[in-house]
């Protein structure tokens, strides 16, 4: 991983890059097939066209710093390095999957890689960043927590409540706003009095930085900047990712409240293709390179359906273990029929 | 209206011995009332004049309910008249809050002891007749023993359908009035939840031992030679006092197993198990059995047949027994294993004085014997100290002009 | 004689059974808005209100923030002032960010100033599991909201309560809740043309029979209806009560029943623990339990966070095998 606040533009980094964002995307089409086929049930919420932020952002984490992220996080959760295998058999919901088969789709949870979940509720994961935060900074541990939320969380209470205690309790806390212009169907000027999200910052007295959502490479070096700044003790940091949704809010959103023409011309300056155009156009990679990486990220996605496909349904017995944390002894054991 | 048994949840006053105006002193009779058991007589535990009746003839009321009110001795007369009690209600209502120097509704109490029902209430869960809330109710309107009844619910729980299945008082209100007396159908009944009861509860344990009764009956032939026919001893009084004064020895046989332990009796009531024509069984008590000579006893047994057979038995009687003892001697039977009556704890049974070849010094002769049991709790006492305490009525009886 | 019209009836869905309801409370009286997350344009996350925005305008079908407790607030202030809001939240999950105004203010207002003030609004919402949204989206709080004095706690369970109970709320002096269970809303049948407001004060008996009371609300109604059906193929004739409002209760409903049957068996998507079914198992104790033959028994959902996976999803909600069995339960051994 990357430690410095200066972008390695070396071309194993860029085309790492690159591929990270082709997992992505090529996973989340997979699974809308699979939902189409009713292996994958419950709410589905894609990344297309942010993906640039998921793969800016959480490389210039470290190991032991940690991730919050909302209900639109499988890219979070691939790139943070939580097994493709587990995801899938998640969304499955699959013993074997990263929340034993029992979050799916929005709540995919890793402890290994400090993957503090997907949340569906809307700014539920702010407060809990700022908790994350303050054990750190209590502890004097140096790790920072990256936060996501979209746009719509900011008109939450617990956006600006969250902010004001970072703040003023001086927490190592990476805010990032995935602004894709819409909270589900509601277009941000319908839920904003001040569109200009990281202004709101300015407010908390914290340093904030809106960068192109959808070029991964501006992501990546504001991300760094915001980490080493958060690491030299300075408290939060205010990243806005300005980014778009290109895709369904959910798999059942019939997008009546946009122009189909407003997504092609955002479809146009989506991250993937764009950052595979200028990688070209530089003459970093080459059109084998890219067959390569869809291979190889075809042979992962191929891997993963078949490890859930193969995977086990929890027993119907386990329905009720760990409501509570067991106590040393107890086990399955204690729940068979 | 007095609780005479667990079992007894209502009664219907039949007749009454006393009225406005009159002296009572504690002990009298002062009412009879018809109950599943038959007709009994309720004593008044209190001594003064009694002002007014509040249950009129006929009237079937719950246990609890004030029958009268009396004014005790050395209290004012009546200041106001009362409005007549026209519901148990209301009447309890009077009866809950006696106001200082008014009479006192006059509530009499069953004797401190087994069949209060807010005992059976207080009872383990283990010891309850399994019943739903509804047949509990309904039974106790329709005066049915739950314990006689199978259950079709869950766990076995008697349920209201269950009620259906089971012989109903016959209706008070409508049609003439039951002649007052044995009725024999809800005797039976209420005999079958009392040994119901009595075989689901209580761990029964068996002991025989063989009496010889040449020297009773030696002495008793002689007791009674100087006696007139109506006067004369039998063998059966000599049972009961023996069985007394070995009960005043062994206490663990001789009281009630109440709510949570059982409670041993310092006084002896014997209940006397008398049968009644037609299928009927009363064990009314012969009261300190213990403590009455033989003569008195044998009074008490015929007057306790014949009230009983009539069908006016005590209430105290009824509820006091603290051991019983059954004699089907004359039947002809050589022994009887009797089914405790609860709350008792023992249950002592003669057979018939039969003619056995006996060893008497070493030689084989002829004697007149007889075969006692007893039947007892094992929660309360054990096997030794049953034949200890038989062993003891064997020796008692070999002493017959001790006793 | 001529003959008897035959009544119209038209085929419809829940969903468009409460759409209707909307539509109709907003023709009828001005006061009347609808305001919540994504009503307008998206067309309401359960497509509730889709098409509504066109008829009414952006001022009327009012698109709000991701502020629940911000906007629910609001419907209440403006309630104060002498409009009639509907406030939709998406889901009882979501409900907890507004349940500090829905509890400390909407409930008490009208108590705590002495009777000055009332806050005459709707709240509606989806409630539920069956659809493995997992565990944020997926429970059944409607019983924790009728622990609350000072609302009204709406089931509506069939298409007529759909689209009936809505005005008659609204005519409500006080704040009324209305639970929508996300299981109902593709159900599709027969409502009467004319179809209009209902009582909310009354349980309503959707099936008759003698041997035990099944008792139940909201998308429970149909598992206990299915389950009357099993248990009458083996002759057992179960009354079948839909309670319709949670709060309050129609105990005279309830005892009724459980006088005649003797028998009560509460089917309750809720958690057992405090639940709904638990206040109403305790009344029929406080009131009918001489009138028992057996314990009253329950059918409620696992004590465990609604997972997302299908099958424990199925497991931890009531179902109708559960409901067959609790109800054989209470009538003997076997």
């Amino acid at each position: 991983m990357l430690r410095t606040d200066k972008p390695h533009l070396t071309r194993d980094h860029l085309l790492w890059l690159l591929r990270q964002m082709v997992r992505i995307r090529r996973f989340e089409d997979k699974c809308a097939e699979l939902y189409t086929q009713e292996k994958i049930r419950g709410f589905l919420h894609l990344y297309d066209g942010e993906e640039a932020i998921a793969v800016g952002v959480i490389p210039v984490l470290e190991e032991r710093d940690r991730v919050v992220a909302t209900y639109r996080e499988h890219g979070h959760a691939l790139v943070r390095g939580v097994p493709m295998n587990a995801v899938m058999a998640e969304m499955y919901g699959k013993v074997e999957g990263c929340s034993r088969g029992r979050g799916g789709s929005m709540h995919l949870f890793d402890r290994t890689t400090n993957f503090y979940g997907g949340n569906a509720i809307v700014g539920g994961g702010l407060p809990l960043s700022v908790g994350l935060a303050l054990a750190d900074h209590m502890r004097g541990e140096p790790h920072v927590t990256a936060c996501f939320f979209g746009e719509g969380a900011v008109a939450e209470g617990e956006f600006h409540e969250s902010l004001n205690l970072a703040a003023l309790w001086r927490l190592p806390v990476l805010f990032v706003c995935e602004n894709n212009l819409y909270a589900m169907g509601t277009a941000l000027a319908l839920s904003e009095s001040e569109t200009d999200i990281q202004r709101k910052a300015a407010c908390y007295r914290i340093s904030s930085e809106a960068v192109d959502g959808m070029d991964v490479v501006a992501v990546e070096a504001a991300a760094r900047r915001a980490v080493a700044a958060i690491r030299g003790g300075g408290g939060p940091r205010f990243l806005e990712c300005r980014t778009y949704r290109l895709r369904a809010h959910s798999m059942f959103d019939a997008q009546l409240y946009r122009e189909r023409k407003e997504v092609e011309e955002w479809r146009s300056r989506e991250p993937i293709v764009r950052f595979q155009g200028w990688l070209k156009e530089n003459d970093i990679v080459h059109e084998a390179d890219l067959a390569s990486i869809e291979a190889e990220v075809a042979a992962e996605i191929a891997e993963a359906v078949a490890f859930a496909e193969a995977g086990a349904w929890e027993r119907v017995e386990e329905l009720t273990r760990f409501t509570y944390a067991e106590k040393p002894g107890e086990g399955a054991a204690h729940h068979a029929a | 209206m007095p609780s005479l048994g667990a079992d007894m949840e209502a009664g219907t006053l039949v007749e009454w011995l006393v009225k406005p105006g009159d002296q009572v002193h504690r002990g009298d009779v002062v009412a009879v009332v018809e109950t599943q058991k038959g007709a009994i007589e309720i004593e008044i535990f209190e001594s003064g004049t009694v002002e007014e009746i509040l249950v009129p003839l006929d009237e079937r009321v719950p246990v609890g309910t004030p029958l009268a009110r009396l004014r005790l001795e050395g209290e004012g007369a009546e200041p106001a008249p009362r409005p007549p009690p026209s519901s148990p209600e209301a009447t309890a209502a009077l009866g809950a809050a006696p106001e200082g120097g008014e009479p006192k509704p006059f509530l009499p109490l069953a004797r401190p002891g087994p069949a209060a029902p807010a005992e059976a209430e207080l009872r383990p869960a283990a010891e309850r007749i399994l019943a739903s809330p509804a047949a509990r109710r309904i039974a106790s309107e329709r005066g049915l023993d739950l314990a006689a009844l199978t259950g079709s619910g869950p766990g076995g729980a008697v349920i209201s359908p269950d009620l259906d299945r089971a012989p109903a008082e016959e209706p008070r209100v409508a049609g003439p009035r039951a002649r007052p007396g044995l009725d024999l159908d809800a005797m039976r009944s209420a005999i079958a939840g009392a040994m119901a009861r009595s075989k689901r509860e209580i761990p029964h344990y068996y002991l025989q031992h063989t009496v010889d009764m040449a020297t009773a009956l030696d002495w008793l032939a002689e007791a009674n030679a100087g006696r007139t026919p109506e006067r004369r001893l039998l063998a059966g009084a000599l049972f009961i006092k023996a069985v007394a004064l070995a009960a005043r020895r062994f206490p663990a046989l001789n009281g009630f197993f109440g709510t949570k332990n059982f409670e041993p009796s310092r006084a002896v009531h014997v209940g006397v198990a008398i049968a009644i024509r037609g299928g009927g069984l009363a064990a009314p008590a012969l009261h300190d059995a213990d403590r009455l000579s033989l003569g008195e006893l044998m009074d008490g047994m015929r007057d306790l047949v014949q009230r009983t057979r009539a069908g006016r038995m005590r209430s105290s009687e009824i509820a006091d027994a603290t051991i019983t003892v059954s004699s089907l001697g004359e039947r002809g039977v050589e022994a009887l294993y009797g089914v405790i009556y609860p709350p008792q704890v023992a249950i002592v049974g003669f057979g018939k004085i039969v003619q056995r070849p006996w060893v008497i010094d070493g030689a084989v002769g002829p004697r007149p014997v007889v075969t006692a049991t007893l039947g007892a709790d094992h929660r309360v006492s054990d096997g030794h100290a049953g034949a200890l305490f038989l062993a003891h009525i064997d020796k008692l009886l070999q002493e017959p002009e001790r006793l | 004689m001529p003959p008897e019209p035959i009544p119209q009836t038209l085929e419809t869905t829940y969903r468009e059974a409460v759409r209707e309801a909307i539509r109709d409370a907003m023709r009828r009286d001005p006061s009347v808005f609808l305001m919540g997350e994504d009503v307008g344009r998206y067309g309401g996350c359960y497509a509730v209100s889709k098409g509504l925005i066109a008829e009414f305008g952006p001022e009327r079908i009012r698109d709000a923030p991701l502020s629940e407790s911000g906007f629910t607030g609001a419907g209440i202030g403006a309630a104060m002032a002498g409009m009639r809001p509907i406030v939709e939240l998406m889901t009882v999950n979501f409900s907890l960010l507004a349940l500090d105004q829905i509890l400390n203010t909407a409930a008490t207002v009208r108590h705590m100033s002495g009777n000055q003030f009332g806050a005459p609004l709707v709240i509606r919402m989806a409630t539920g599991a069956g659809r493995q949204l997992a565990a944020q989206h997926s429970h059944s709080l409607e019983g924790w909201y009728a622990h609350i004095p000072g609302i009204r706690v709406l089931a509506p369970a069939t298409l007529e309560d759909a689209r009936g109970m809505l005005w008659t709320a609204l005519q409500e002096p006080d704040p009324v809740l209305i639970f929508e269970n996300v299981m109902l809303y593709n159900m599709a049948g027969q409502l009467a043309a004319g179809a209009g407001a209902v009582d909310i004060e009354r349980a309503a008996v959707r099936r008759q029979g003698r041997d035990l009371t099944l008792i139940t609300y909201g998308g429970s109604l149909w598992k206990a209806l299915d389950a009357a059906q099993a248990l009458a193929a083996d002759g057992i004739e179960a009354d079948v009560i839909d309670l319709r409002t949670l709060r309050p209760l129609d105990d005279a409903t309830i005892m009724a029943s459980v006088r005649r049957t003797r028998r009560a068996v509460i089917v309750d998507e809720g958690w057992r623990s405090g639940s709904i079914s638990a206040e109403i198992g305790m009344r029929i104790v406080e009131q009918a339990f001489w009138e028992l033959d057996a314990p009253v028994g329950r059918v409620c959902s696992a004590e465990a966070p609604i997972p997302y996976a299908r099958h424990l999803e199925m497991a931890a909600l009531p179902q109708v095998p559960a409901i067959v069995r609790a109800a054989k339960a209470t009538l003997g051994p076997t």
